[in-house]
């Protein structure tokens, strides 16, 4: 199946789920990144039970943070 | 050295007095071209912590700015906040939430309100380096 990761269109699995994906990308700091699908944000303990479908678009958001 | 246009340097300062005295923040994106980096736009964005002494994008804006830098051609950069009360230099916080090295942090403090102080860092682990940053 075709989806989009971060504007790129990929060819993967079927059944990929989010988890897995997230190591296939090689996404540095997995545990500071938050996930959206088809613009809905995925909840980090859903990772591993979200399945991707042909046609989705998923975006990586890393954590942007600080203090002073 | 990264350079950054007066203007997009006037909607930083502003945003980051308006928003006082809370910490402002925002990214930046524009193109690279061998060891120089040349912001093009700068986001505004909402810290959601509202606080003084942290920040915290908003993952919608960020989400949105993302798409916007995509469709303009333009390289994501990194990001910058403001230090109300603080220097202009990396806290230990910053430091330690700088995941990425390959970003450009600018921290704008209003410590002195009549002189901002805008510097630009790289961070990696403890060490940050002041990438001197030229308003052109």
């Amino acid at each position: 199946m075709i989806i989009t990761v971060a504007g790129n269109k990929k060819e993967v699995k079927d059944g990929l789920t989010v988890a897995e994906l997230i190591v296939q990308e090689n996404v540095e700091t997995p545990l500071y990144v938050t996930v959206s699908l088809n613009d809905e944000f995925v909840e980090n303990g859903a990772f591993e039970s979200t399945t991707l479908k042909d046609g989705d678009t998923v975006e990586f958001l890393y954590f942007m943070g600080g203090g002073c | 050295m990264i350079t950054l246009p007066k203007a997009e340097y006037q909607k930083i300062l502003e945003h980051a007095e308006k928003n006082l005295p809370e910490e402002a923040c925002g990214l930046i994106a524009g193109r690279i071209e061998g060891a120089d980096k040349h912001i093009e736009k700068v986001y505004l964005l909402t810290n959601i912590d509202h606080s003084n002494e942290h920040f915290s994008l908003d993952p919608r804006e960020q989400l949105a700015a993302i798409k916007d830098m995509r469709q303009n051609g333009l390289a994501p950069l990194g990001n910058w906040h403001s230090h109300p009360e603080s220097p202009s230099r990396p806290s230990d916080e910053d430091k330690r939430l700088a995941y990425d090295s390959k970003a450009s942090y600018l921290i704008l403090s209003l410590m002195d309100r009549a002189n901002p102080v805008l510097n630009s860092f790289h961070i990696e682990g403890v060490n940050a380096t002041n990438e001197g940053l030229v308003i052109v």
